[in-house]
């Protein structure tokens, strides 16, 4: 086999690869989506494209408080998102710059508490949740996300808050600036890039949780999404209403690609080239 | 403005003592130079001086008042970095407007003040650039910009030359020198360069080990080093040094001796006062002059300054003189033996 050939050969493999590894993520989405289309009799006859058939979309909303249902979980989402990322963003400070007794022990406990698998700390959080009189409310959401949102917002941006000259923030002290205003004014900006990063992870964690949401909800008016994705019934106990859980499924699915597709420019973009030397 | 005093200033991180017992006293406008090799201490005493660390002994003084507990911008200085820190995501105008606004400036007099800096320094058509599309000397013109507009008493360079190439780095020095007329501002200014020192400097600070080996003018340290540390340090290329022993019948006060001598002060191929023989290993072309190395036997090689291209054959044998008026003589301890003591 000459050189041309076999470097021909191995570029038709590379792209039947790519091809496989795209058509393994795509496809079950691919498949939501027509399944969503298709009204109940055609669900298990295989159509790669139905005429597109809103019906079951109708219905999601009709048979429940599916948009209240959207509506809690961009609340809760949110409220994780801003949360953890201020608290973070100061704890990191502190973590990243400030040179005190115990500071690994410290960060490698914030780590610790991510290894405790939800189930282990559902109950102690029921309890907490009782306690604060937080039951069937979205801040007991709020609050018992952020034992997972917490520690890698403040792992991540400690990494990038230490990756920081450390001549940016003395020239700060310098010009007259408080550790607030150096928090809020030098590294907020700079860090942009790492929030966008660790904002997204955290609202699709918190987006897309569901154990604490069906233990701290009882009613329909206060479900998350995929919640109520999974009480979505049909009209008896034998019958799963595909159409409208795929339907649903693609209408929360939808947001999350977006806000992926506009900030991922962002995401990659070095903000701090130019500060030091180059 | 001000007067600065340091009184046995002492700093250590943990159980290392980085700087031991300096005592200096810089005149109000003056411009002085810390100069040293890596890891002398320069740099942490100027931030000292800067309030970025805080004395472990000792007190710093501005104009007679004790500043230890002051922080930067209450002791009124501002400091231009090695890496320029610029702040990355603010315009050139906004970079040099930071520190006003924090101090609550008039808007008005802030704006004039931000305008006069960068007419000085002439960044007037670059003040709606960010940091990254500015080249290096314009970054390091734009963080001295910022200092100037704080108006500070008291200005520190911590060696803001050294990220600049050679050429940049001579105009930049003689800006400095200019700017240092024109401001009413006392100086520090650290670096590890000693040509940057002996030209910027009212008076050298040369630093060894935490500690000041000597205190003067550039020419006073070139001509009287008080010990061999600093007649190694300062002249380029540097202080030759030789082993040397007391003629029969002198009454020795001190025991081992070296003689040291200038490259440039060396004649080559002519006898003086006295004369070494040695072979030559190389010789350095610089055009105007050449430098010379010759063997010895000694560990080190003697290096001579010679005026013009020295035409020497390699492993050629040559006759050194050394004029007895150009030699230093240092004892045991590194100290300079006073040229009374056997004159």
């Amino acid at each position: 086999m000459s050189r041309r050939t076999r470097r021909r050969l191995g570029r038709v493999g590379f792209y039947l690869l790519m091809a496989l590894i795209v058509l393994y993520a795509v496809f079950p989405f691919y498949w939501a989506i027509v399944s969503s289309f298709k009204p109940g009799s055609e669900m298990f006859r295989i159509d790669f494209f139905p005429p597109p058939n809103l019906a079951n979309y109708y219905a999601v909303f009709a048979e429940q408080p599916f948009g209240r249902n959207i509506l809690n979980s961009l609340i809760v989402a949110s409220a994780v998102v801003v949360l953890s990322l201020a608290l973070g963003l100061l704890a990191a400070f502190a973590l990243g710059r400030i040179r005190f007794r115990g500071r690994s022990l410290l960060l490698f406990t914030i780590l610790g508490v991510s290894m405790f698998p939800q189930v282990a700390v559902l109950s102690g959080m029921f309890e907490l949740v009782r306690a604060l009189g937080l039951y069937n409310r979205l801040p007991s959401l709020v609050l018992s996300y952020l034992i997972f949102t917490l520690p890698f917002t403040v792992w991540v941006l400690t990494t990038f808050i230490r990756a920081l000259p450390k001549e940016l923030e003395e020239a700060a002290i310098v010009d007259g600036a408080k550790p607030f205003t150096i928090v809020t004014r030098v590294f907020l900006p700079l860090l942009g890039p790492a929030l966008i990063t660790t904002g997204l992870l955290a609202f699709i964690a918190a987006w897309n949780e569901f154990l604490f949401a069906l233990t701290f909800t009882l009613s329909g008016e206060q479900r998350t999404v995929p919640v109520a994705i999974a009480l979505i019934s049909g009209a008896s106990a034998y019958e799963l209403p595909w159409g409208n859980i795929m339907a649903a499924s693609v209408v929360v699915t939808v947001p999350l690609i977006v806000l992926v597709l506009i900030f991922q420019r962002r995401i990659v973009s070095g903000l701090t080239a130019g500060a030091v030397k180059g | 403005m001000a007067r600065i005093e340091l009184a046995g200033v002492g700093k250590r991180f943990g159980s290392v003592e980085t700087i031991r017992d300096v005592n200096l006293d810089l005149h109000d406008r003056e411009f002085v130079v810390f100069v040293g090799p890596s890891g002398c201490g320069k740099s942490t005493l100027l931030r000292l001086v800067a309030g970025l660390e805080d004395v472990s002994a000792g007190e710093i003084r501005f104009d007679g008042e004790v500043v230890n507990e002051l922080t930067p911008p209450e002791r009124g200085i501002a400091m231009v970095f090695q890496s320029y820190a610029l702040y990355p995501h603010m315009s050139v105008y906004e970079n040099m407007m930071f520190g006003l606004k924090l101090a609550k400036t008039d808007r008005a007099a802030a704006e004039r003040r931000v305008r006069e800096a960068a007419r000085i320094l002439q960044l007037d058509r670059l003040l709606d650039r960010k940091p990254r599309e500015l080249s290096g000397g314009q970054r390091q013109r734009v963080a001295i910009g910022r200092a100037i507009t704080r108006d500070p008493r008291v200005f520190l360079f911590d060696e803001p030359l050294s990220n600049l190439d050679a050429a940049l780095r001579v105009q930049m020095r003689i800006e400095i020198a200019k700017l240092h007329r024109r401001l009413d501002a006392t100086m520090i200014y650290v670096t590890h360069d000693q040509v940057e020192a002996m030209t910027l400097a009212d008076r050298i600070v040369v630093l060894d080990a935490g500690e000041v080996r000597q205190v003067g003018t550039p020419i006073e340290l070139y001509q009287h080093p008080a010990n061999r540390f600093v007649a190694g340090f300062i002249g380029s290329p540097k202080m030759n040094f030789l082993p040397a022993t007391y003629p029969k019948g002198i009454a020795i006060p001190h025991e081992a001796v070296e003689v040291g001598v200038r490259p440039e002060h060396l004649r080559l191929g002519e006898p003086a006062d006295a004369s070494v023989e040695g072979r030559v290993l190389a010789v350095e072309r610089l055009g105007a002059e050449s430098w010379v190395y010759v063997d010895l036997g000694l560990d080190d090689p003697l290096v001579v300054k010679h005026a013009g291209m020295a035409d020497l054959p390699p492993e050629g044998a040559v006759t050194v003189g050394l004029p007895a008026e150009a030699c230093y003589l240092f004892d045991g301890q590194g100290r300079s033996l006073p040229r009374a003591a056997f004159g």
